[in-house]
């Protein structure tokens, strides 16, 4: 088995084979445990290289009339970590440990298509390349700037060949439709692994719950990635051949752009957090020592999410001027979705109420989530009435509630995983005491950072500015959303180099480090090339527990 | 090494344990995807009619292909004929209907050629002409594009039949492919709805 040493540390297998043989076997590789720690690997570069980026302008906004980079730079930085962690880091994140937990968590040996699994995370790998390849290429023959400064949503008609000359626009665009695709594929590629490859005994109502929310995830990708692959099939129309689709002096719409692209966009962020309520619902019940509250309602809860954030996209163009009807009901559905949401945070209340709760480090990023996912869900709720969002839109506001959104939930989320499952992907446990370190630097980082920057939007600071005057008294204010900033950094920091000094150092992990429920834990860390010797049959929704517990197993009350 | 043995519970007496078939989940899946796509365009052509600020106009330039028509909207059913052929272990009937099927569809896109030629070079409608010209090319542009990507499935299908590659064990995958064909008729037919009968 020597394919499977480099996953295990400490192997003498892992000297005798040549290093070349090793990096050929890891990048010809089609298995789904090495494809999944191939994508989150990606992601996690992507996260320091986006959060660089982050850094570089919370330091040109420390304090005002900052000349620490240029405007245009500036530009090119917000774009590049807006494109960076939503297409290059949280995606590929969420796709791996989907690839690496699905299969094993429905007691499969592989995704049901291991060749497209392959070729779908490179053509992610192509895309993150061809953006950062804009800083070298993007220039042309125009000597226009390379990175693309468009902004992360593009809007016509800036991104058109008369704004955007040179390449950056067109890397950017021809980046996220490669991506795009790989996407795609992965989603087809789950959906087929969650409704063909499950064990004996794995009803759809006996299914992890990460596995269902990841069906459902992989089932909006279908439905909210694809249109964003249009619109940027239209636009690479119109900047090659010289097509109208959204040119406004031959009758084309800016408006339309921003349609497609808010079809896309909102959705997406479901499509990111969904995988988040995936880690929250399995971890929050092994840590609270329960099982999960409400499991049919958490699944209709998610499908309703599904449906419902698919009509609310609109609500990021209150300030272009719709009609009445058009703003009251994006405000009443981006209402409407807070109720499912709402549900989902009692279920996980539930499940930590009268449980006997450990406060392990993932526990700690889940009971943050459960917080921090709260307020970011008021401070929507406050944006989607129409009036108030005429205020705010385009300001700070905005930019802090949906870092709250993707920092305070998804991240969180994120790492929490990382911590849970790193035992099962390593045999080894990530130290407690480097975790506690990150969690608490991260969390009062975040909290410096995205509480405050309410405040200057509440104040009018606008987003995507690269300095202000210092008359408007923002200065303050900006050096603690700064300060905050780079403490989050440092936590980034120990939590790498916690990954790093725990792969070698960590204690031995053993198969079920946390005594939980789900197929996973059922085989060794790591888990061996094909997963299960012989292919498992489950009774409940926590096989682990009826092994354990065969006097009391769940089957006989499900 | 596992301090928990694995879950093998043998079920002897267990009922039968049938998922459904990956291929045809993983395509049904692919055409909800294109169908979001193709969805993204329709919406386009149609908010754009009648919005061109130059001509030529649809109703000036456009015929309405009637016979090529025909041809695609028959080979979705000559494709299922092929299918039915194969799953009864006729292997010849299903290389004329596999046969059939890639002629009709070649036929399509000869029409669609000459229809394009014939915008081009009589009518002087690019797509750079104006935004009906845009949106048109794109739109029909996008499902030829789909035709032609089936056609070469289909055609890797028939070099593998008469090579004898193609059994009635591979009735299923033979399935899958027939399904994306049907899709793409399916889509001309909401193209041709809107190109030829609502937008001009």
């Amino acid at each position: 088995m020597a394919s499977d040493a480099i996953a295990i540390p400490n192997l003498p297998v892992v000297s005798d084979r040549p290093w070349i043989q090793t990096l050929h076997d890891w990048l010809t590789t089609v298995d789904h445990k090495r494809l999944g720690i191939l994508y989150v690997l990606y992601g996690l570069f992507f996260l320091v290289i986006g959060g660089i980026e982050a850094i570089i302008m919370r330091i040109q906004l420390m304090r005002p009339h900052n000349d620490f980079v240029s405007p245009q730079v500036f530009n090119r930085m917000f774009t590049m970590h807006g494109t960076t962690m939503i297409f290059f880091m949280v995606m590929p994140i969420v796709f791996g440990f989907a690839n690496y937990l699905v299969p094993l968590m429905i007691g499969a040996r592989d995704m049901a298509f291991p060749r497209l699994n392959a070729f779908s995370f490179w053509l992610t790998a192509l895309g993150g390349l061809l953006l950062y390849f804009s800083f070298l290429g993007g220039s042309g023959l125009y000597g226009a700037g390379n990175a693309p400064d468009v902004g992360w949503w593009a809007y016509a008609p800036l991104a058109a060949r008369a704004f955007s000359p040179g390449h950056s626009s067109d890397y950017w665009t021809i980046s996220l439709l490669v991506s795009g695709f790989g996407s795609i594929g992965t989603a087809i590629n789950i959906i087929a692994t969650v409704l063909c490859m499950r064990c004996p005994g794995m009803k759809l109502s006996r299914m992890p719950l990460l596995a269902w929310l990841n069906l459902i995830m992989a089932g909006m990708v279908l439905f909210a990635i694809t249109p964003l692959s249009a619109a940027q099939l239209m636009l690479l129309v119109d900047r090659y051949l010289g097509g109208h689709f959204f040119d406004t002096q031959a009758g084309g719409s800016a408006v339309l752009w921003m349609h497609f692209f808010w079809i896309f966009g909102h959705p997406e962020v479901y499509v990111l957090v969904i995988p988040a309520f995936a880690f929250m619902s399995e971890i929050v019940p092994v840590f609270s020592r329960k099982p999960i509250f409400g499991y049919p309602v958490m699944v209709a809860a998610t499908v309703c999410i599904g449906f419902v954030s698919m009509s609310v996209w609109a609500h990021h163009m209150f300030t272009v001027g719709m009609n009445s009807y058009a703003n009251s009901f994006f405000a009443i559905t981006t209402m409407a979705v807070g109720i499912p949401t709402g549900i989902k945070i009692f279920n996980w209340i539930g499940t930590m109420w009268g449980g006997r709760i450990q406060f392990k480090t993932p526990m700690l990023f889940c009971i943050a989530f459960l917080f921090q996912f709260l307020i970011a869900g008021l401070t929507g709720i406050i944006q989607a009435s129409a009036p108030v969002d005429w205020q705010l839109s385009l300001s700070y506001f905005v930019v802090a509630h949906f870092h709250y959104v993707i920092v305070g939930a998804i991240v969180f989320a994120i790492f929490a995983a990382f911590y849970y499952w790193y035992p099962k992907v390593t045999g080894r446990m990530l130290s407690e005491k480097l975790g506690k370190w990150h969690f608490w630097l991260f969390v009062i980082g975040f909290h410096l950072t995205f509480d405050t920057m309410h405040i200057p939007g509440l104040l009018g600071m606008p987003r995507r500015i690269y300095t202000y005057e210092p008359s408007r008294g923002w200065g303050t204010l900006n050096l603690i959303v700064s300060i905050g900033g780079i403490i989050q950094a440092i936590a980034v920091l120990v939590f790498v180099a916690n990954m790093i000094i725990s792969y070698w150092k960590g204690r031995k992990a053993g198969n079920d480090p946390w005594d939980a429920w789900t197929l996973e834990w059922s085989v060794s860390s790591p888990p061996p090339a094909y997963n299960f010797a012989s292919i498992p049959v489950v009774e409940s929704r926590r096989p682990l527990w009826d092994l354990k517990h065969p006097e009391d197993p769940d089957s006989r009350y499900e | 090494m596992s301090a928990i043995a694995l879950p093998q519970m043998e079920r002897p007496g267990g009922e039968a344990w049938s998922l459904p078939y990956r291929g045809t989940v993983a395509m049904t899946s692919l055409i909800i995807a294109e169908s979001a796509i193709f969805t993204i365009f329709v919406v386009a052509y149609l908010f754009y009619v009648g919005k061109s600020l130059t001509g030529p106009t649809p109703s000036e330039v456009l015929e309405t292909p009637i016979f090529f028509t025909v041809c695609l909207l028959s080979s979705s059913l000559s494709v299922h004929f092929a299918g039915k052929s194969l799953e009864k272990n006729k292997r010849s009937a299903f290389l004329g209907w596999w046969l059939l099927t890639i002629v009709l569809g070649g036929l399509f896109l000869f029409g669609t050629g000459m229809e394009w030629h014939r915008l081009i070079y009589e009518r002087g409608l690019t797509i750079s002409t104006n935004l009906f010209g845009t949106t048109y090319y794109s739109l029909v542009g996008l499902h030829a594009f789909h035709v032609t990507a089936g056609l070469v499935m289909l055609s890797i299908v028939l070099i593998f039949g008469l090579a004898g590659r193609v059994r009635q064990e591979h009735s299923p995958r033979i399935e899958v492919l027939a399904l994306y064909w049907h899709f793409v008729d399916a889509v001309w037919v909401v193209v041709f709805t809107v190109v030829y009968v609502l937008g001009r």
